[in-house]
């Protein structure tokens, strides 16, 4: 097997254990109550909000525990609570269509950062390459000159 | 008519600051401006000395304006409407001291005292770069002309409440009243505020064409010293959340909390940076727009946490001057914008990047992550403006979204702080990556197939599979970063060992000794590492929540809580509410936990006392929620956070690590500092050629 096909078999190992999906409902339960916003004003994750006797958090997992025996799936229920509540009861945007830059634009910024700096070290290596810096092949030049910057920093420093 | 000397005397100190810093702006800039040495012949240095001085008078008028809020605070002088709307009579001393910094006006005047505590310092220290200084301490004087014009007029401290005198105060907000609160808030200060005199030299290196490169010899340890008390000061923050607020987490992706972390993120990647422009004259324009944005952030996220145009938990100090932090923002970026584009030519760099396999790109890259990570937070926490601007609704941006967004960020980083410190400057030659990475790469492939076996299986983790693949990469990338580190230490000292005959222990104390510097880096990387496998734990968190009455129980993984009492007594300062609770572990008991609320009487606000057991494995955090009304029992909420003092331990590795760092090295002798400095790699690599 080469290293092409180890990394392939990888990838899809690691892509089918991303993909697998628990459906378990107590396990959907805690996933989509960490996903709303407790409405009492408090600014707390729905299961996380601990107010003592709060007015809002008991009915909101009440309705939670209702929509999810129903057999809404996820974006449906979300989309109930958003139209019930408002978009403020979703801890993240996700109701699509204007929220959803708000996921692109962070990995859309890190790739062109990342395309960026590649492409700035590519020309910083190419106008390198033209200039190659005072270096022969023992590496004797370069280290007086660096002996050199080490005194006069060394000189200067107070 | 009342008399209120003190409050008077602090508001005369605030005016006295203000004018002593309008001098030492004006006629500092001025000595700048009109002369082009700093020398007593030719008037300059009088004129830029009396600036200087009026500096350093400046920070006694401030130190005198905060001690007069302090006394207010404790002779229960309620006549000042601070003092009256954050103390109270029953209140703790150290809690009445920091009334300080717990509302708008109290917290405005610590910034403007710390900010003029560092011009003293910097003033005093002036003849390490007379004419640098100089400029850095007028730059200073007109950030403090800024935060003197808000106390003295936007946000007054020292405002005396109309009508008659209350005979008590309404008190402090019950969640600041924690012994880590006398703490935290300070030292975030000395943070941001602190990025404040890099940032003065930067611009002042930059104005008067500094040659060299060593403002930045003058600023590192400054900008070290900044980043420790901001690094202490976010995650004593996030321990108090924990301890504090009650909900088993310690962050929570508040605007408040994003408003800390940006420049953070900002200032770690400044630090790294700047080393390429102090060993290789490299990345000039990047670094002086880091410092520039580092700085800007700290004025931004005072703007969000003070403005009120960002929903926050920390909404204690809201107000109207968010306009004044706009105009000051705006101001400060048009200055820095005209100072690069007039000086634009300084900064070229003197060297380029000679291979993409080198320090210098690893440096890139950490910068590249750290500033992806940045902008994500300050997306983030801006969206919702954006949002309610486009759609015209406001939309939550909570933890889902930055977890889901940094947590990739961050392992890549984690990846880097493994690599980097192992690639040579310039370049790295292919065999000294295999020799180097052979090792640390074992050990990811090793702790990844333990962990797997050892029941670390996404696959198995139900609705927590995403989570623990975060967590199991976590803890592999963890596993060949020490690697990495270790290995560098021991091919250190083994080279000392050889030179000098001594055993591996001391002779590794001694090659740390003799670069403080790249050693006492290792070992800040060596605790963010620690850090990283504390935040992975989340991800096997666990939590329930039960009524108990006398004698009931409930198990939480490997611990049986059983319920002794419940009961409620009233203290001078608040009523309290708790439930003793017996911990067993495998049938024996360990310690007995007595979870509490407490309702405090000034403020008629309740609050939370967590009760912990804590241990390296996981933290047993316990909460007592409340009664319910209808069987008058006590209902309890358990936690198991598995690994959440690896955290804590995390952070005080990094502040070893720093401190150490910030130790002058033993040896100056020039050769055989290089010789040292030089990694082994490199000197390897030089020994193969």
């Amino acid at each position: 097997m080469s290293l092409k096909q180890w990394i392939q078999s990888f990838a899809v190992c690691l892509l089918a254990i991303v993909m697998l999906g628990a459906n378990d409902v107590s396990g959907r339960f805690n996933r989509l109550g960490h996903e709303m916003i407790c409405e009492c004003g408090c600014g707390q994750i729905l299961l996380e909000c601990n107010h003592v006797g709060c007015p809002v958090s008991g009915p909101m997992i009440q309705e939670l525990h209702q929509q999810l025996a129903t057999g809404a799936s996820d974006k449906g229920i979300m989309s109930w609570f958003a139209n019930k509540y408002g978009a403020t009861v979703l801890a993240a945007p996700l109701r699509g269509g204007f929220d959803d830059v708000a996921w692109i634009t962070p990995y859309a910024v890190f790739i062109l950062a990342t395309l960026g700096t590649g492409v700035l070290v590519y020309f910083w290596k190419r106008r390198s390459g033209g200039n190659p810096p005072p270096v022969s092949n023992t590496g004797v030049l370069d280290m007086e000159h660096e002996a050199i910057r080490e005194r006069i920093r060394r000189e200067t420093e107070y | 008519m009342h008399v209120h000397p003190m409050p008077q005397f602090g508001s005369f100190t605030l005016l006295l600051a203000l004018a002593l810093s309008v001098y030492t702006l004006v006629a500092g800039a001025y000595a700048l401006w009109r002369f082009k040495t700093t020398t007593v012949a030719d008037g300059s240095g009088r004129l830029g000395e009396t600036a200087r001085r009026a500096g350093i008078a400046s920070f006694i008028a401030l130190s005198c304006a905060a001690f007069a809020l302090v006394w207010a605070a404790f002779t229960n002088d309620y006549s000042v409407s601070y003092i009256l709307h954050h103390t109270n009579r029953a209140l703790n001393p150290a809690y009445k001291f920091s009334a300080l910094w717990s509302g708008q006006e109290g917290s405005l005047l610590l910034w403007a005292w710390l900010l003029s505590g560092y011009g003293f310092v910097l003033r005093l220290r002036h003849k390490v770069d007379v004419r640098l200084s100089a400029f850095a301490s007028t730059i200073l004087a007109g950030i403090q002309v800024f935060f003197l014009l808000l106390l003295n007029f936007a946000a007054p401290p020292f405002a005396i409440q109309p009508g008659p005198i209350a005979q008590d105060g309404f008190g402090l907000n019950p969640l600041l009243q924690y012994p880590e609160m006398v703490m935290h808030p300070p030292l975030l200060y000395l943070g941001y505020v602190g990025f404040s005199v890099p940032f003065a030299f930067a611009l002042g290196a930059l104005m008067m064409r500094y040659p060299g490169e060593k403002w930045i010899h003058i600023t590192r340890r400054w900008t070290m010293v900044t980043w420790l008390f901001l690094t202490v000061g976010i995650f004593m923050g996030a321990h108090w959340a924990y301890s504090v607020l009650g909900w088993g987490g310690y962050w929570g992706w508040d605007p408040v909390e994003n408003a800390s972390l940006m420049p953070w993120l900002t200032g770690t990647a400044f630090l790294h940076s700047v080393m390429m422009q102090e060993k290789r004259g490299m990345m000039k324009t990047w670094n002086v727009w880091l410092i520039f944005s580092t700085f800007m952030l700290t004025i931004l996220g005072t703007l969000l946490t003070r403005s009120g145009i960002v929903s926050s938990v920390h909404a204690f100090a809201q107000s109207n001057i968010g306009d004044w932090f706009y105009a000051f923002i705006l101001i400060v970026f048009a200055v820095c914008l005209f100072t690069f584009f007039k000086q634009k030519d300084h900064l070229k760099s003197e060297n380029k990047l000679e291979s993409l396999v080198s320090r210098e790109s690893s440096f890139l890259f950490n910068n590249l992550v750290l500033l992806a990570a940045c902008f994500t937070v300050l997306w983030g926490t801006l969206f919702p403006i954006l949002s309610e601007y486009v759609q015209g609704s406001k939309v939550t941006v909570g933890a889902p979204f930055y977890n889901r967004v940094n947590i990739p960020v961050g392992l890549f980083l984690l990846f880097l702080t493994g690599i980097g410190p192992l690639l040579a400057w310039r370049s790295t030659s292919l065999r000294s990556i295999r020799r180097n990475f052979v090792l640390p790469g074992i050990a990811v492939v090793v702790a990844f197939v333990v962990l797997i076996i050892a029941g670390v299986r996404p696959w198995s983790a139900g609705d927590a599979m995403q989570a623990t693949i975060f967590s199991l990469i976590t803890f592999s990338l963890a596993a060949g970063v020490i690697t990495a580190i270790t290995a560098e230490f021991l091919r250190g000292a083994h080279v000392v060992r050889t030179q000098t005959g001594k055993n591996l222990l001391a002779s590794a104390v001694l090659l740390v000794r003799r670069n403080t510097r790249r050693y006492g880096g290792y070992i800040v990387h060596f605790g963010i590492v620690v850090l990283f496998i504390g935040i992975a734990g989340g991800a096997f968190n666990q939590s329930h929540e039960q009524e108990m009455g006398f004698g009931d129980s409930t198990t939480m993984g490997p611990y049986k809580l059983v319920c002794q009492s419940f009961t409620q007594e009233s203290k001078p300062n608040y009523d309290t509410e708790y439930a003793l609770l017996d911990v067993y572990k495998h049938g024996k008991k360990i310690t007995q936990l007595a979870p509490e609320k407490r309702f405090y009487l000034a403020s008629q606000q309740s609050s939370t006392m967590v009760a912990l057991h804590s241990t390296l494995e996981s933290d047993l955090y316990v909460i007592y929620e409340g009664k319910n009304p209808d069987t008058g029992r006590p209902i309890i909420k358990v936690f198991l956070n598995p690994l959440i003092n690896w955290i804590w331990i995390g952070v005080a590795i990094v502040v070893f690590g720093t401190f150490l760092a910030l130790v002058p090295s033993l040896t100056k002798s020039a050769r055989s500092q290089t010789a040292l400095e030089t990694p082994v790699v490199e000197a390897e690599v030089h020994h193969v050629a």
